[in-house]
């Protein structure tokens, strides 16, 4: 059985498999690794690492697009 | 020759930058920003709806490869936030030149000078090219250049309230004290303001309400466009002089 690890995404609480990547994570949030910034634990992931960096316990991520704005 | 001008070495034909927010939705949205010829758009950096991902983004309507998208920190109130926006608006699109806009309160959102030279300070350490939305001083304008930002933008009156031009004194002081570009920033709210902009001589104007809550804001959005270009053809025309007292246009001599 797979194991998992609890970290917080957008201020929200989340279960995800253990040793998944950011990019999977992201794929797995639905979301576009090229259309989005990452932020884990106050530091930005640089897009051509996302795939790299494996999601640990009790990470902190901030995740962002471009909306409206003036 | 084109009337151009140029913003951390990219140059631009239009005059306009406009916002992307508060309009009724992105199809809207896209067709002002055609009418308003606009080269360059302001856009805002928020999380993502993780609950909902497949949501229409911007990027679907207003293309990234044909416009500037300029990530603006509405919104933050204090150095570190905004330079965090700024940090992640850099990772999500690639590129830095940026609008640092850093707030003193809600009610005026009026800029807190002291934390925007902060962050100017360490944006520009960090490699950013920061466009500075700043007050209508001419003081804190030079400060701003010294600091390293790119571009001074002043307000022509608080955000959103459409109330025009309030001190065209100090605006022109910014304009002749500046060796970088000045663009107003805030406070149009219909096509006479933005000529007036253009008329003291400001390299741009930029705008989002004044289009997003015209009642017909596609209409309004090319009105911008014309006022920005002939307040820009009146300035380099150079005005009249003004007179306290009439001048007859027609000649005296030969009346009946």
């Amino acid at each position: 059985m797979d194991q998992t690890v609890s970290i917080r995404i957008n201020g929200t609480h989340r279960r995800v498999r253990e040793g998944m990547s950011v990019a999977e994570l992201a794929l797995e949030l639905g979301l576009e690794p090229t259309k989005v910034a990452v932020e884990r634990n106050l530091e930005i992931v640089p897009r051509s690492t996302l795939g790299d960096v494996t999601v640990e316990d009790g990470d902190d991520y901030e995740i962002v697009t471009f909306v409206g704005g003036g | 020759m084109a009337d151009t001008w140029s913003v951390a070495g990219r140059t631009f034909t239009s005059r306009l930058i406009v916002g992307t927010g508060k309009y009724k939705n992105f199809e809207q949205n896209a067709a002002a920003l055609e009418a308003s010829g606009a080269e360059i758009v302001t856009v805002a950096v928020r999380r993502v709806n993780v609950s909902d991902p497949g949501q229409p983004l911007l990027t679907d309507f207003i293309d990234p490869k044909k416009t500037v998208y300029l990530p603006n920190t509405a919104g933050c109130f204090t150095a570190e936030e905004a330079i965090r926006t700024l940090r992640l608006a850099r990772e999500a699109g690639g590129w830095d030149l940026v609008k640092l806009e850093v707030l003193g309160e809600a009610k005026t959102l009026y800029p807190d000078m002291r934390e925007t030279l902060k962050a100017t300070e360490v944006l520009v350490k960090e490699g950013f090219k920061p466009m500075v939305y700043c007050v209508d001083d001419p003081i804190a304008a030079k400060q701003l250049e010294e600091a390293g930002a790119v571009a001074i933008m002043p307000l022509g009156a608080p955000i959103g309230s459409g109330l025009g031009i309030q001190n065209r004194v100090t605006i022109r002081l910014i304009v002749e004290g500046a060796k970088v570009p000045v663009l107003v920033d805030a406070g149009v709210g219909t096509a006479s303001d933005a000529a007036v902009a253009m008329e003291l001589g400001c390299d741009g104007v930029l705008m989002n309400t004044a289009i997003a809550e015209a009642k017909d804001p596609i209409r309004m959005a090319r009105a911008m466009r014309l006022a920005v270009e002939s307040g820009r053809l009146a300035y380099l025309a150079g005005r009249m002089g003004q007179r306290r007292y009439a001048d007859p246009s027609s000649p005296l001599a030969g009346l009946i």
